[in-house]
This record gives C-alpha cells, structure tokens and sequence, in this order.
C-alpha cells in the first residue's frame, strides 16, 4: 500500500504526535543506562556525552540527513537494474526546507527519524565509555547522522529498495521495520562494534595473563531507573512506528503496545532465571541488559506477531543476553560496558528475524533476510570506514593519563561526584 | 586480515541480490541469499579474529 494513498486522519495525525512526544523517554533510559553501566569517575562526561549527541544528531540530520533520507513517497535518486527500480537515496528538500507544508504523515516521519538518529548515534556511546573522548563521539554522531542512517532510513522506510522488495520481487510485504530494529538498533550496535575495535578495550581490561578483569558499572540504581523509563519511549516509539511504517489501524495499537511490554518481560524473567541458575543470585545489571534486549526485539515485531509469540521473542532474547555478553567478553576479548552489541546488534536482529518468521505472508522471511543481508554486508564495511578516517583526524581514544584520572575530570576538569572519596583502582595490574 | 574480514561482506551482500535478480524460484533465491549472509557471517568472523589478535599485541 502507497503510504501516501490513505490520507491521514485529525485523530490518528494527534495520537502519533502525542505518542512521538513521549519517545525521548527512551533516549532518557538509555542514556541513563549507559551512564550507570560506567565508572564514577566518567559519569558527567558519560551523560553530558548523550545530550551531546543528541544534539549533534538532530542538527546534522535536519541539516544534511533528512534530505539524503527523503520522506514517504517522496523523491529518490533511481536507477534501474534487471528490468526494476531501485531506489536507493532520498532527495528531499535541504535545512528541511518545507516541512510545515508537507503532509502529515511525512513531517511526523521525519520527527520520528530525527528521535532515531538520536538513538541511534547514542548506542556507540555506551560501548565507547570511560575511553571514547567528547569531541570524537559528536565527530562520529555528525557521520552517524549525516551519511549512514540516512541510507538505512530511505531504503527501509522512505520507499526505498528495501520497501520495495514485495513490490519488485514478490516478498512479502517488502522489508518490514516498525520500531527502528534495523535503522535504530542494528545500525547502533553495528556503530558500537567499530567504535570497540577503534577504540580498543579500557586499560587494564584484558591483561596479558589471566581471564578479563570485572568492571562493574557504577550505579544499578541508574541502570534499572532506565529500564523502566525507557518502557514507557518503547511503548511510545513502537506504537508510533507501527502507524507511521507498518500503517496499522487504530485497532492494531494495544496489540504492538501489549507485544512491547511482553517482549521486555519474558527477557527479564529469561535472563533473570540464567543468571540464577549460573551465578546463584541474579545479576542486575544483565537483568538490565535482557529487559532491554526484550525491548529491543519488541521493535522489531511488535505490530506483526501475537502476544504468544512476543513472549517467545522476549525470553529468546533473554536467555540470549547473559551468554553472548560472556562471549563477546572472554571469548571474543570485545570490551563492551553498556552491552551494546550484545542488546542492540543482536536484539535487534533477533527481532527482524521474528518479524519474518511469524509473518503471515508468503515471502517476508526472504524481505527480512535481504534486509539484514544489506545492513551487515554494506553499512557494518561503510561504517568501519568512515570511523577509521575520523579516527585520523580526531583520535577516539583518551591518552592513558585521562583515562587513569578518568573522563571527568580529563575531559570537564570536575567530577559528578565531587564529595565521594576515590578509592585506588584495584583493576590496573 | 581485519580488513580482508570486512572486504569479503560486501560480497556476501552482492551474493544476495544477485539472487533477487537471477532467480525466481523462492528455494533457488532462499539458497543464495543464506550463503550471501553466509558469506558475511565468514567476513565478520575473519574480522573478530583479527582484531582479536591486534590487541593480543599491545597489551598491558
């Protein structure tokens, strides 16, 4: 269906402008996650970093992005390949040069994007921490914004090439993305897989004899205050999508919003349950991490699966969690604090994945595979690139000495708890 | 071997759309665009590894 073809109503045009205004809540919950999954020491410099981000997100994306990334049923640069178009970039208006003239649907979109790349950028921040200095993680969010999401954005949802697969090929419905699992939270996971290679682990992570040394994040006060913050964007964020992207009826909205919550609560019960099992007590801050691995996968399927099988997606991604974080960890030596990949990279992937298995419509398993075929094949290498080259002109990684003192106070010359005493650092061998 | 590891994804994507392009029967298509994510699945592998060993050399 032609997203432009259906005019959209006074109502629908309110609830998702409404819901859309309630999504920062989970850029709120991530960034508190991510600062909690920290040390002390980085803290300010951990959450002054995502307002950073954000900030730099936005600008660079209604500057530069917005236009690459185009609007549904909008203009593209098309060019034809076996008898098909393929749309393969926006061309939307510059400065976002119109806006208030565009169509409903169309400026509620690119609203709905503007959030995403903001998320998405922030993602890379969470793995980059204690170690990835200010002014290259905003360097990284401006490419973040200004080239790579932009792609992913118009293939996925701007009736790019990957919208149109059902249309050219016969697969489903075309790549179906409703929450930002692909755009959001596979680019984002993809991001914090360069920035660790980049970057490298923190010192004294990985010593040369012996396992990987525990660093604990600071504040599980702060990481579960996100987890439950963050339902309420996810909420928001996955039953906006699922009107903006998937055209869902009103009707279909308590479902998406229902699959959301239950998606997040078999992760937390999963994950809750392995590391019971494991470890003898359960770990908080993986509990995190599964919930909002749960939530994740929800982004991709909620408004196209039953609650049965959100629960199976959720509790997947839950037991899925604690075992790849130790992997990645020991196996891998991929020094991850916030659990990025692990929540993001293959959350997200999980939940394209189930997008496509549970689907009612012949094809769609093939649409999503495609689709993930060409996040990971093309913008994992276009990505690596474009982090490589920023990394020679802003170094991404703190000298040691900033990084011994900590981000804080290298960075911003004061602490964020400047009447906690410091204690020796037991990790540095 | 890092780079070499993430040179060969793009293949595996073109692998894919290859696939979409050639065949129209969904097994023959389904075939080629698993071993296209096979192929990034490969690339990726290569990647870890060698990052793997870049750090094994510098650390403290």
């Amino acid at each position: 269906m032609n997203p432009m073809a259906a005019a959209m109503t006074d109502a629908v045009f309110a609830l998702t402008l409404a819901l859309l205004l309630l999504a920062p809540l989970a850029i709120a919950g991530v960034a508190l996650i991510n600062t909690g999954l920290g040390r002390s020491r980085s803290a300010a410099q951990a959450l002054l970093g995502n307002l950073a981000i954000l900030a730099v997100a936005a600008i660079v994306f209604a500057v530069v992005g917005a236009a690459l990334a185009g609007t549904p049923g909008g203009g593209g640069h098309i060019f034809q390949l076996g008898g098909k178009a393929w749309n393969w970039l926006g061309a939307g208006p510059w400065l976002l040069g119109g806006l208030s003239a565009m169509p409903a649907q169309a400026q509620l979109g690119l609203l709905f994007e503007i959030l995403a790349v903001a998320l998405a950028a922030m993602v890379p921040w969470g793995s980059g921490m204690d170690r990835w200095q200010l002014t290259a993680g905003c360097a990284a969010t401006a490419v973040t914004a200004g080239i790579v999401f932009p792609l992913a954005a118009h293939w996925v949802w701007n009736g790019g090439w990957l919208a149109q697969l059902g249309v050219n090929f016969g697969l489903g419905a075309g790549f179906l993305d409703g929450g930002g699992a692909a755009t959001v939270h596979l680019l984002g996971g993809m991001g914090a897989l360069v920035v660790i290679w980049i970057a490298g682990p923190r010192r004294g992570k990985f010593p040369r004899e012996g396992l990987a040394t525990a660093m604990p994040g600071h504040n599980t006060a702060y990481v579960l205050f996100g987890c439950l913050l963050a339902l309420v964007g996810w909420l928001a964020w996955n039953t906006a999508g699922a009107v903006l992207w998937l055209h869902a009826p009103l009707t279909a909205l308590p479902v998406v919003a229902v699959n959301t919550l239950l998606a997040g609560s078999g992760a937390v019960a999963a994950t809750f349950a392995v590391t019971r099992i494991r470890f003898g007590k359960p770990d908080a801050s993986l509990c995190a991490n599964g919930w909002l691995a749960g939530l994740v996968a929800s982004s991709g399927c909620a408004g196209l699966v039953t609650p049965g099988e959100s629960i199976l997606v959720g509790l997947i991604a839950g037991i899925a969690t604690p075992l790849l974080v130790e992997v990645l960890e020991l196996a891998l030596s991929i020094d991850d604090p916030s659990g990025a990949i692990t929540v993001h990279a293959a959350g997200g992937l999980l939940g394209l994945l189930a997008a496509g298995l549970f689907a009612r419509q012949a094809g769609q398993l093939m649409a999503q595979l495609v689709g993930i075929s060409a996040l990971l094949g093309l913008l994992l290498p276009l990505v690596y690139l474009l982090f490589w080259l920023l990394n020679r002109f802003v170094p991404f990684r703190a000298d040691a000495d900033g990084e011994r003192i900590g981000m804080d106070l290298h960075e911003l010359g004061g602490g964020a708890y400047p009447e906690f005493v410091i204690h020796r650092d037991e990790s540095y061998r | 071997m890092k780079y070499a590891g993430l040179l060969v994804m793009p293949a595996g994507f073109f692998l894919s759309i290859t696939a979409l392009l050639l065949f129209q029967a969904p097994v023959e298509r389904a075939a080629f665009v698993v071993c296209g994510l096979a192929v990034e699945a490969m690339g990726l592998a290569v990647a870890v590894r060698g990052h793997m060993e870049a750090r094994g050399e510098g650390r403290p």
